[in-house]
């Protein structure tokens, strides 16, 4: 199963992280951010964008963020939200539906 | 009373309202009697349980008779739909039932002498002393803030921005009416202190560092929504209103719609309309899209606006009169321009989404 292999699983394969790669590239036009960059910290992330940010995570990877998520940890980087991902789909019921 | 009865009420009184600045309590109680002011909650927290659409239409209806009534349903909405996203369940059932049954009336305290469209500039103080939270700040511009029985407020810990539930009878919570502006006169505007307010920390809605954007976020999604809605009311009761007019408007020997220019203005407006209902439409059946409603918002309030100006050069000094309803609808409209994200901020918004969604055409939900 492809939660279990860690990727999207839309056919493409492609890893949550370069999913999400793509997500902030375009998003803050071409910062080229790193898994480990914090973007609010940089200053990348407007109100609208933290919404959209936990809107698309919740879209593209099928999982649903609760008030007790949304913790900046879960969210400051890249390899933090994958990490986030990973987790919701490896907790039986709040991961993506099967 | 049935919905179109309010209607028919508040299409022949609106503009006594928008003169004396207020809606009448009966009026509101009728609202709140239909459950209007808990359309779209879910069944098992008293609301009507309603869908986007229907929440849609319902807006457009009252938008089309009275904005201020829009408004009514606005923020009521504004305040559910944050809770409903982000509160805990205990909050949910503590508060959903009864802003749902109008029982308890919301405001929603965001804007401040140095925080408009820069929300996270908020000076207002929460400060954490044992089991309680501080509140002391002020905030402007709060529709229906002079009749709410309880503030969504935005404020900031020591340690980063947050939002709280102030109920309006706590020591040291002040409301001041504001009487005058452009537009949107009957929605009991007020500006709000709080000195040293003290409330119980379960009043702190998502409370980590994360929590201001989500549950702030979510309030002006629900009042984006809703007033593009209510713009595509405005702009259909003034194309309605003008088309009349020039039907049955006679100088001379001429109606005004022999005139060409008045058919070619008639026809600018039909297609402003439309397109405002489409994205609405649009956005209502893709709910979870935040630029969606953010583009139909743009649109709508363009609409309203260009409409109901257009409605005005129509009617001309006819328009212009106390009391006219276009011109009533033209003052509201561009307040709409500026309300829950102003035109240009909008724009903005909407050319990033443009720029991402090019980079990331063909990404779609896994399944």
């Amino acid at each position: 199963m492809a939660a279990g292999a860690g990727v999207v699983d839309d056919g493409t394969d492609e890893s949550v992280e370069a999913r999400l790669g793509r997500f902030f590239d375009s998003a803050t036009g071409g910062a080229a951010l790193g898994p480990d960059d914090d973007y609010f910290a940089l200053g990348l992330v407007n109100s609208l964008l933290a919404l959209e940010i936990v809107a698309y995570v919740e879209r593209v990877f099928q999982v649903r963020v609760e008030v007790e998520d949304l913790d900046l940890d879960n969210f400051r980087t890249i390899a933090r939200i994958a990490a986030f991902v990973r987790g919701k789909w490896g907790s039986g019921g709040a991961g993506r539906p099967a | 009373m049935a919905l179109a009865g309010l209607l028919e009420r508040a299409r022949a009184e609106a503009g006594d309202w928008d003169r004396v600045g207020a809606l009448p309590a009966d009026v509101v109680r009728d609202v709140a009697a239909l459950g209007l002011l808990g359309s779209d909650v879910p069944s098992r927290y008293g609301g009507l349980g309603r869908d986007a659409r229907e929440l849609g239409e319902l807006c457009a209806a009252l938008g089309g008779a009275c904005s201020s009534l829009r408004s009514l349903v606005t923020v009521q909405g504004m305040v559910g739909a944050a809770l409903l996203r982000w509160g805990t369940e205990a909050q949910r059932a503590a508060w959903l039932p009864a802003l749902a049954s109008g029982a308890l009336r919301a405001g929603f305290a965001a804007t401040e002498q140095g925080a408009g469209t820069e929300l996270a500039a908020v000076a207002t103080e929460f400060t954490r002393q044992g089991g309680e939270i501080v509140v002391s700040g002020r905030k402007l511009w709060i529709t229906f803030g002079r009749f709410a029985d309880v503030f969504l407020v935005l404020g900031r810990y020591p340690d980063g921005l947050g939002a709280v539930l102030v109920e309006a009878d706590r020591a040291g919570v002040r409301v001041e009416p504001v009487h005058g502006q452009l537009g949107l006169r009957a929605g009991g505007l007020a500006d709000v202190t709080f000195d040293q307010v003290r409330i119980p920390a379960e009043n702190a809605l998502a409370t980590k560092g994360f929590g201001l954007s989500h549950v702030v976020g979510t309030a002006l999604d629900h009042g984006r929504f809703t007033v593009a809605w209510g713009c595509v009311g405005i702009a259909e009761e003034c194309l309605a209103l003008a088309a009349r007019h020039a039907a049955t408007r006679v100088q001379g020997t001429t109606r005004l719609v022999e005139h060409q220019v008045v058919r070619a203005a008639l026809g600018r407006m039909l297609v402003e309309t439309e397109s405002a209902r489409a994205l609405c439409e649009r956005a209502a059946d893709d709910r979870g899209s935040i630029p969606r409603t953010v583009t139909a918002k743009y649109a709508a309030a363009r609409a309203a606006a260009h409409v109901s100006t257009q409605a005005v050069q129509v009617l001309g000094a006819a328009g212009c009169a106390d009391g006219a309803a276009v011109a009533r609808f033209f003052r509201d409209a561009k307040v709409m321009q500026i309300i829950e994200g102003a035109d240009e901020v909008a724009e903005v918004a909407i050319g990033e989404h443009a720029v991402r969604r090019h980079l990331l055409e063909g990404d779609r939900p896994c399944t």
